[in-house]
C-alpha cells in the first residue's frame, strides 16, 4: 500500500497542525536590554516629588505575645518624622483566599510570629525613620510559643493562635474517591512511608518594595509595587483601606523575581498606603533582607504519610494520603496550598482509588503560603521516591514501573481530572534515553548514584477565588497608524520573560512581527483585568485571550482588505504582514496598508479578547457527589517531564554535589524554547537548592537564626551541575498554539530524583529534607553500624 | 557632620555631600541616581550591588563612600559604548537568555567584566568561580556562563576590553 498521497498539501487548505512564524522561535527577551544597561526601573528605583521613607517596627523579642501598649511618643517627637501607623488604625483582615482572610496589614492585640510588624514611621529619610524605629516603646505580654504543628494541635485547649481557629487548625479536608482498604488487600506489593519537607524562603533578589501616592484632593491612590498579583493586590488594598478599587491603581515597575512570595499583597504595601494617606506625601517602604524571611510566604512544610498498593504486574491500585502540613501563624493561600497536595495524587499516574487527608496547622513562625510549584513538589518527593523502592521490591526499573503507569492523552482521574493531552511517556522516554539511566542504574561505584522522577503540574487553574463566570484574563488590542500594535493588559512580568511570549503570540494571530507589538502590562488602570502570574496560568490563558481579541481586529482588516484587493474576506489569510488571498496568489496588500485603509475610515482598530477556563467539578466520578476542595487541581491542560539527576557523595565529609542533570519536558508547544530552557535550567537549580542546602532555621523560641543569604545557603554558580534539558515535541490541540506550561511543572521532579540518585549511590533512603552533609554522614555511620552487627 | 567628597564614577567627576558612614552603594543610587546598581542584601551576601572599582570587582553594599576618593569607579550605566551600543558582555547576556527578572544583572556583568578582564579566556569552571559571589535565582546559571563564555569569544576576536 502506499500512503504517500497523504503527505501532499492542498492549497488554500489550512495545515493540521498551525505553521507559525513567530511563535516557537528563540527570540531575545524584549526587557533584555533596558536591564543589562541598568536602565530597567524597579519599585526601590523610584522617586517622586515630596517622597518620604517608610520603614517597620517589628517585635522580634517574641513569637507569639499580648502587645500591651505602644507609646509612640518619642519617635513623633523625632525631627524628621512625619507619620507613626499602628495596626489598630487599620483593622480590616485581608487574605489572599476571601474565605480565610486573617492578617491585618500591622499586628493587633498580638503579634504571633517572631519579626511581625507592630507599627511603621514615615520620615524624611531613611536613617530618621530607622531612628524613629528605636524610639517606639512596646510593652508585650509573652505568650506560649507553638513550633510544631502536632504540638500545636495537642496544645491548641491551653494556646489559641487565632481566637476562631479551634484545634489551631486552618482547615482540614478529605478527599476519598473509590474504595482504597479494599484496594489494598487485594495488591501484591504495599508501601508506606513518612515524608517530611524543610522551611524554604524564595530568596528572590529584589526585597518587596511599595512606594504609594495618595492624592487628598482626588481621593486617588497610585500603589507602584514589587508584585506578581496586581489584581489581588489591588483587591487586597481596596479592603483594607475601604477605598473603592476604582479610586486604586497598581502599577508594576520591573520586578526582580518573585517565585510565589510576592503572590499576596505585603505590609511593605499596605503601609505605604497607609501612610501615605496619613500625611498626603508619597512614602516608599523597601524591605531589608531580613524582612522578606519573616514576611515568607514560602514553601509549607509538609509532614506526610503515604501508601501506594501495586498488584502483581505493578499497575497503580490505590494510593494513600495524609499531610500535616506547618503553615505558620497565618492563612495565606494556605488552603488551597492543601487542597492543592490533595489533588497532586492523582497524577501523573493512572490511580484508581485515591484518598487524601489533609489538614493546615498553624504555628508561630512566619507564614508559609505560595512558592513555585506550590502543592505539587511535597507529594512528589513522597509518591516518585516510593515507586522508586516499589520497583525495586518487584525487581523491575524505575523507569518500567512509571511508563506502566504514565497517564495518556485524554485521561480521567477518578476525581474528574481531565487530561486532554499527555507526553509524558515521552519525557521518561528522552531522558532515559539522553542520560544512558538504564546502563547506569544500579552499577555505578559506592558514593556514585543515579535517580529518576517525573512529574507535572498544572496551565492554570480551573477555579477562581471568586465564584463568578469572571473571564481570568482579558487582552486589549490597538492598532492604529500611530502606536501601531499595542496590547494592554494587566498581567505581571516578573521575569519569566511573559512580556515577550505575549508579543510572540499577538504577533502570531495578528500575522505581523513580534518586534511590532507593544506589549504594556502591569497596570490595573492601562490594562484590562488579568488574576496574576502563579499557577503557570499565563502562557496559556494570555494566549487564548490574544487569540480572541485578534480574531476581530483581522476580520475588520479583512474586509478592508477585501474591498481593496476585490476578493471575498474569507478567502483572506494574513502571514508576516501581509493580507493575501489563499487561492490568487497575486491578490497581495501591505498589512499596514489595510491598517491605514481602516484607520482613516474608521479610526483605530480595538477588541477586546477574554480567557475563562473551562469549567470542571471537584467531584467523585463513582459516587458523582461533590468532594471538598475537589475542583482545585483541575486545570485546562497539564505539563510533564521527567528529570535524571546524577550524584556524587563525598564519603568522608557527607557533602552531596548533583554532577549532571538530564530533563525532558512537555511544555505544549513551546513559544520561545530559550526562555523553556531558561526556566527549566532555573527550576532545577531553585528545587536542587531546597533538596540539599536551603532551610530557615529557628531557636526553641520561634527567633529565626538565618534570615540573611549569608546564612541561608542558595546554591551558587559553583553548585551548578551539567543540565541536559530538552523539550519533546509536543501540541496540545485544545490549547491557544498548543501551549502548556513549564514555569512550575519543571521543579517538581527534583527533590525525588536528587533522593533516588543518593540511594542508588550509598544506599540509603532519605525521607526528610534539606539532605545535609550531617545527615549522610550520620546515616552512613548508621548503615556501617548495621553491616558490622549483621 | 556632612562633607564634601569627589567621586569618580563611569569618567566623570561628582562632588557630592556625605557623611562619613554612608555607604556606596546609597551615593551611588540615592545621591548621584544611577539607579542600575541594586541592593539584594545590604549585607555583601548576593552580589546585585557590585561595581567596578579601579577594576576590582566590589561589593557596594559594605564600602564606605568616603573611602573611594580618588578611584574610579564604574557601575553598569558605564559599560556601553558612548553611541549606546551595548559592551560585547551586554550583548551576550541578551543573546543568550542570561536575563530573566535583571534584579542580579548588573552585578554578574560587572564581575563577568573583571574576570575577562583578567583572564580573557577562562575555561567553564573558572567563570564559575568567577561569579560565585553573584546569586542568581531565575537562570540557574546555566545561561550566565553560556553568555560569559560567548563574550570571551567575541571580545577576543575585537579585541575589546
Amino acid at each position: 500500500m502506499n500512503n504517500k498521497p497523504a503527505q501532499k498539501r492542498f492549497v488554500g487548505v489550512p495545515p493540521m497542525k498551525e505553521e507559525f512564524t513567530q511563535v516557537g522561535k528563540s527570540v531575545p527577551r524584549i526587557d533584555a536590554p533596558k536591564k543589562v544597561k541598568g536602565e530597567a526601573i524597579y519599585t526601590g528605583d523610584m522617586t517622586l516629588p515630596g517622597m518620604v521613607y517608610g520603614k517597620i517596627k517589628r517585635c522580634t523579642e517574641y513569637a507569639h505575645a499580648i502587645i500591651k501598649k505602644i507609646d509612640c511618643s518619642k519617635a513623633l517627637a523625632l525631627p524628621g518624622v512625619l507619620a507613626i501607623l499602628t495596626g489598630d488604625e487599620a483593622p480590616n483582615k485581608w487574605g489572599i483566599v476571601p474565605q480565610s482572610a486573617n492578617e491585618t496589614a500591622l499586628a493587633v492585640g498580638k503579634v504571633r510570629f517572631h519579626g511581625e510588624g507592630v507599627a511603621a514611621v514615615a520620615a524624611v529619610d531613611e536613617e530618621t525613620a530607622e531612628a524613629a524605629l528605636d524610639l517606639i516603646e512596646v510593652e508585650y505580654e509573652p505568650l506560649p510559643v507553638l513550633l510544631d504543628p502536632f504540638e500545636s494541635m495537642n496544645r491548641a485547649g491551653e494556646v489559641l493562635i487565632h481566637e476562631d481557629s479551634p484545634g489551631n487548625i486552618l482547615h482540614a479536608g478529605d478527599q476519598i474517591y473509590g474504595d482504597v482498604d479494599k484496594a489494598f488487600t487485594d495488591c501484591a506489593y504495599v508501601l508506606e512511608k513518612e515524608f517530611h519537607t524543610s522551611y524554604v524562603n524564595h530568596a528572590f533578589l529584589e526585597p518587596h518594595s511599595a512606594l504609594a501616592s495618595y492624592d487628598p484632593q482626588s481621593g486617588q491612590l497610585h500603589l507602584w509595587a514589587s508584585s506578581q498579583v496586581p489584581h489581588y493586590l489591588h483587591r487586597q488594598m481596596s479592603n483594607v483601606l475601604e477605598i473603592p478599587m476604582n479610586k486604586i491603581r497598581v502599577t508594576l515597575p520591573t520586578v526582580g523575581g518573585g517565585f510565589g512570595g510576592k503572590g499576596e499583597a505585603a505590609s511593605s504595601e499596605f503601609v505605604a498606603c497607609l501612610l501615605s494617606r496619613k500625611i498626603g506625601r508619597p512614602v516608599k517602604v523597601t524591605f531589608e533582607r531580613n524582612e522578606v524571611f519573616f514576611t515568607h510566604k514560602g514553601r509549607h512544610i509538609c509532614h506526610m504519610k503515604m501508601k501506594i498498593g501495586l498488584d502483581k504486574d505493578g499497575y497503580i491500585k490505590a494510593v494513600d494520603f495524609d499531610n500535616t502540613m506547618d503553615g505558620g501563624a497565618y492563612a495565606g493561600w494556605g488552603v488551597v496550598v492543601m487542597f492543592y497536595t490533595a489533588s497532586m495524587i492523582h497524577l501523573p499516574y493512572k490511580v484508581p482509588n485515591a484518598r487524601a487527608r489533609v489538614r493546615r496547622v498553624y504555628t508561630n513562625k512566619p507564614t508559609c503560603g505560595a512558592m513555585r510549584g506550590l502543592g505539587g513538589v511535597q507529594p512528589r518527593f513522597a509518591m516518585e521516591c516510593l515507586l522508586d523502592e516499589m520497583a525495586e521490591m518487584m525487581g523491575i526499573s524505575p523507569y518500567e514501573l512509571k511508563m506502566k503507569n504514565a497517564v495518556e492523552s485524554g485521561h480521567t482521574a477518578i476525581n474528574n481530572m481531565y487530561v486532554p493531552h499527555s507526553e509524558y511517556k515521552k519525557c521518561l522516554q528522552t531522558a532515559v534515553e539522553r542520560s544512558g539511566y538504564l546502563e547506569k542504574h544500579g552499577k555505578l561505584p559506592f558514593g556514585k548514584g543515579i535517580g529518576l522522577a517525573g512529574g507535572y503540574y498544572i496551565s492554570g487553574t480551573a477555579y477562581t477565588l471568586y465564584q463568578s463566570y469572571k473571564p481570568h484574563t482579558s487582552v486589549l488590542l490597538r492598532v492604529d497608524t500611530e502606536g501601531g500594535v499595542t496590547l494592554h493588559c494587566a498581567a505581571a512580568e516578573i521575569g519569566q520573560g511573559c512580556t515577550t511570549v505575549m508579543a510572540q503570540m499577538a504577533a502570531e494571530a495578528l500575522g505581523i512581527r513580534y518586534e511590532d507589538v507593544h506589549v504594556v502590562l502591569g497596570d490595573t488602570e492601562l490594562g484590562a483585568f488579568d488574576l496574576g502570574s502563579f499557577a503557570s496560568r499565563l502562557t496559556y490563558a494570555a494566549g487564548a485571550a490574544i487569540k480572541e481579541a485578534a480574531a476581530e481586529i483581522n476580520q475588520k482588516l479583512k474586509e478592508v482588505a477585501s474591498g481593496m484587493l476585490g476578493c471575498r474576506a474569507d478567502q483572506l489569510a494574513i502571514k508576516d504582514r501581509k493580507i493575501y488571498s489563499m487561492y490568487e496568489s497575486k491578490k497581495t496588500i501591505e498589512w499596514e496598508k489595510a491598517v491605514q485603509a481602516c484607520v482613516n475610515s474608521v479610526g483605530a482598530l480595538t477588541s477586546i479578547g477574554h480567557y475563562s477556563p473551562p469549567r470542571r467539578k471537584g467531584i467523585d466520578l463513582i459516587s458523582g457527589n461533590r468532594v471538598q476542595g475537589a475542583n482545585i487541581g483541575h486545570s485546562p491542560t497539564f505539563g510533564f517531564s521527567c528529570q535524571i539527576h546524577e550524584v556524587d557523595v563525598d564519603l568522608e565529609t557527607g557533602r552531596i554535589r548533583v554532577t549532571r542533570v538530564t530533563e525532558a519536558g512537555d511544555c505544549g508547544k513551546a513559544v520561545n524554547p530559550m526562555s523553556v530552557e531558561g526556566q527549566v535550567e532555573g527550576s532545577i537549580m531553585f528545587a536542587m537548592g531546597q533538596a540539599l542546602y536551603e532551610e530557615i532555621k529557628l531557636d526553641k523560641n520561634g527567633k529565626l537564626l538565618n534570615p540573611s543569604l549569608h546564612d541561608y545557603k542558595t546554591p551558587t554558580a559553583m553548585d551548578m551541575p551539567e543540565m541536559d534539558t530538552n523539550i519533546v515535541d509536543s501540541y496540545d490541540p485544545t490549547a491557544p498554539f498548543g501551549v502548556k506550561e513549564t514555569g512550575e511543572g519543571a521543579v517538581q521532579p527534583t527533590f525525588p530524583a536528587i533522593v533516588n540518585a543518593i540511594y542508588d549511590a550509598i544506599g540509603v533512603r532519605f525521607t526528610e529534607l534539606p539532605i545535609t552533609p550531617e545527615k549522610v554522614l550520620k546515616a552512613l555511620k548508621e548503615k556501617k553500624l548495621v553491616k558490622s552487627s549483621a | 557632620m556632612k562633607q564634601l567628597i569627589e567621586l569618580e564614577i563611569n569618567g566623570r567627576a561628582y562632588e557630592i555631600p556625605i557623611n562619613p558612614r554612608d555607604l556606596l552603594v546609597d551615593v551611588i543610587r540615592k545621591k548621584v541616581g544611577l539607579t542600575g546598581t541594586k541592593k539584594g542584601c545590604g549585607q555583601g551576601d548576593c552580589g546585585a550591588c557590585t561595581v567596578l572599582i579601579d577594576g576590582e570587582p566590589v561589593l557596594s553594599c559594605i564600602t564606605l563612600a568616603i573611602a573611594c576618593q580618588g578611584k574610579k569607579i564604574t557601575t553598569i550605566e558605564g559599560l556601553a559604548a558612548a553611541d549606546g551600543k551595548l559592551h560585547p558582555i551586554q550583548q551576550s547576556f541578551v543573546d543568550h537568555g542570561a536575563v530573566q527578572c535583571g534584579f542580579c544583572t548588573p552585578g554578574m556583568i560587572l564581575t563577568s567584566k573583571a574576570l575577562l578582564d583578567k583572564n580573557p579566556k577562562p575555561s567553564e569552571d573558572e567563570i564559575k568561580r568567577g561569579i560565585a559571589g553573584n546569586i542568581c535565582r531565575c537562570t540557574g546559571y546555566k545561561k550566565i556562563v553560556e553568555a560569559v563564555s560567548a563574550a570571551s569569544e567575541t571580545m577576543s576576536a575585537e579585541e575589546v576590553k
